[in-house]
């Protein structure tokens, strides 16, 4: 960790509060991402172009950064079948638990939801041992 | 404001964001979550500076209230019970987030990357999305 990280760290996020606040005024819905992903794939969802305008946005701003600004370090070293596990667990979990780290960890607790404030000590720890155990272990 | 373009905008800046923070990146992630090993505790300033900013603009915003009140009755109430599920769910979600260093929004804009990890991360993440529909939904 450096000041740039630090200043960068914050700065980024400070946006993603500001994010999820513009989706909070203008259309009064929670920024959960893995909500409005997977509500782009319910049919009986009705009304749901906001999502995909939502998604576009995201998707875009990754060509848009390096169109204008520069690099972006997108580095991956796990191996493809654990991806696949990996995603099946994401997409599964994160509808079992109603959210992920946006809805859970950033809206829910900036709200101070009991519910978001258990989720997201949950999905810390067990992401922690996750790791621990797959760094010193396999 | 057009609720398309302000979900858009709202995308657009919660991308900027995590490109900014290097939340984007799976290896900086990893390196946050391994806590004994050589840590780098810099994206928890992610969420302290996106608690801080959201809290705040938040109580603004229910300061300045009576804003469109009608949008609100169509919202259901949200649950407040802890229940299995939640954690469960909270559980099986921190084990994939913590194999991979993604998670859905950094997963998502990884498809413009090119890599090949991004694209079997996201859809193996929409077919959990459907595995939970079929599993737990009556539609």
């Amino acid at each position: 960790m450096t000041l740039l990280t630090v200043v960068t760290a914050l700065f980024g996020g400070m946006l993603i509060g500001l994010a999820a606040a513009i989706l909070l005024f203008f259309n009064n819905r929670t920024a959960g991402i893995s909500g409005i992903a997977a509500g782009l794939i319910k049919p009986w969802k009705q009304n749901s172009h906001w999502r995909l305008s939502f998604v576009i946005g995201l998707v875009i701003s990754a060509p848009l950064w390096r169109l204008l600004i520069g690099n972006i370090s997108i580095q991956i070293n796990t191996p493809l079948i654990i991806l696949a596990a990996a995603g099946l667990l994401v997409g599964y979990g994160t509808q079992l638990g109603g959210g992920c780290t946006s809805g859970h960890g950033i809206c829910g607790n900036a709200r101070l939801s009991p519910r978001s404030i258990a989720a997201t000590l949950t999905f810390m720890t067990t992401a922690g041992i996750t790791v621990y155990l797959v760094r010193h272990f396999v | 404001m057009n609720l398309n373009l302000s979900a858009f905008a709202s995308g657009l800046t919660f991308g900027l964001g995590l490109i900014v923070s290097q939340m984007i990146n799976p290896v900086k992630v990893l390196s946050f979550l391994d806590v004994t090993g050589n840590w780098d505790p810099s994206l928890a300033l992610v969420m302290v500076g996106a608690l801080l900013t959201l809290g705040l603009l938040q109580w603004l915003i229910k300061k300045s209230a009576k804003h469109k009140p009608s949008t609100n009755k169509t919202k259901p109430a949200l649950s407040k019970k802890i229940d299995a599920k939640l954690i469960t769910g909270a559980t099986l979600f921190g084990i994939g987030w913590g194999l991979s260093g993604l998670c859905p929004g950094p997963a998502l804009m990884g498809l413009t990357s090119g890599l090949s990890g991004s694209y079997v991360f996201v859809a193996a993440m929409f077919i959990g999305f459907l595995l939970f529909n079929l599993l737990h939904r009556k539609h």
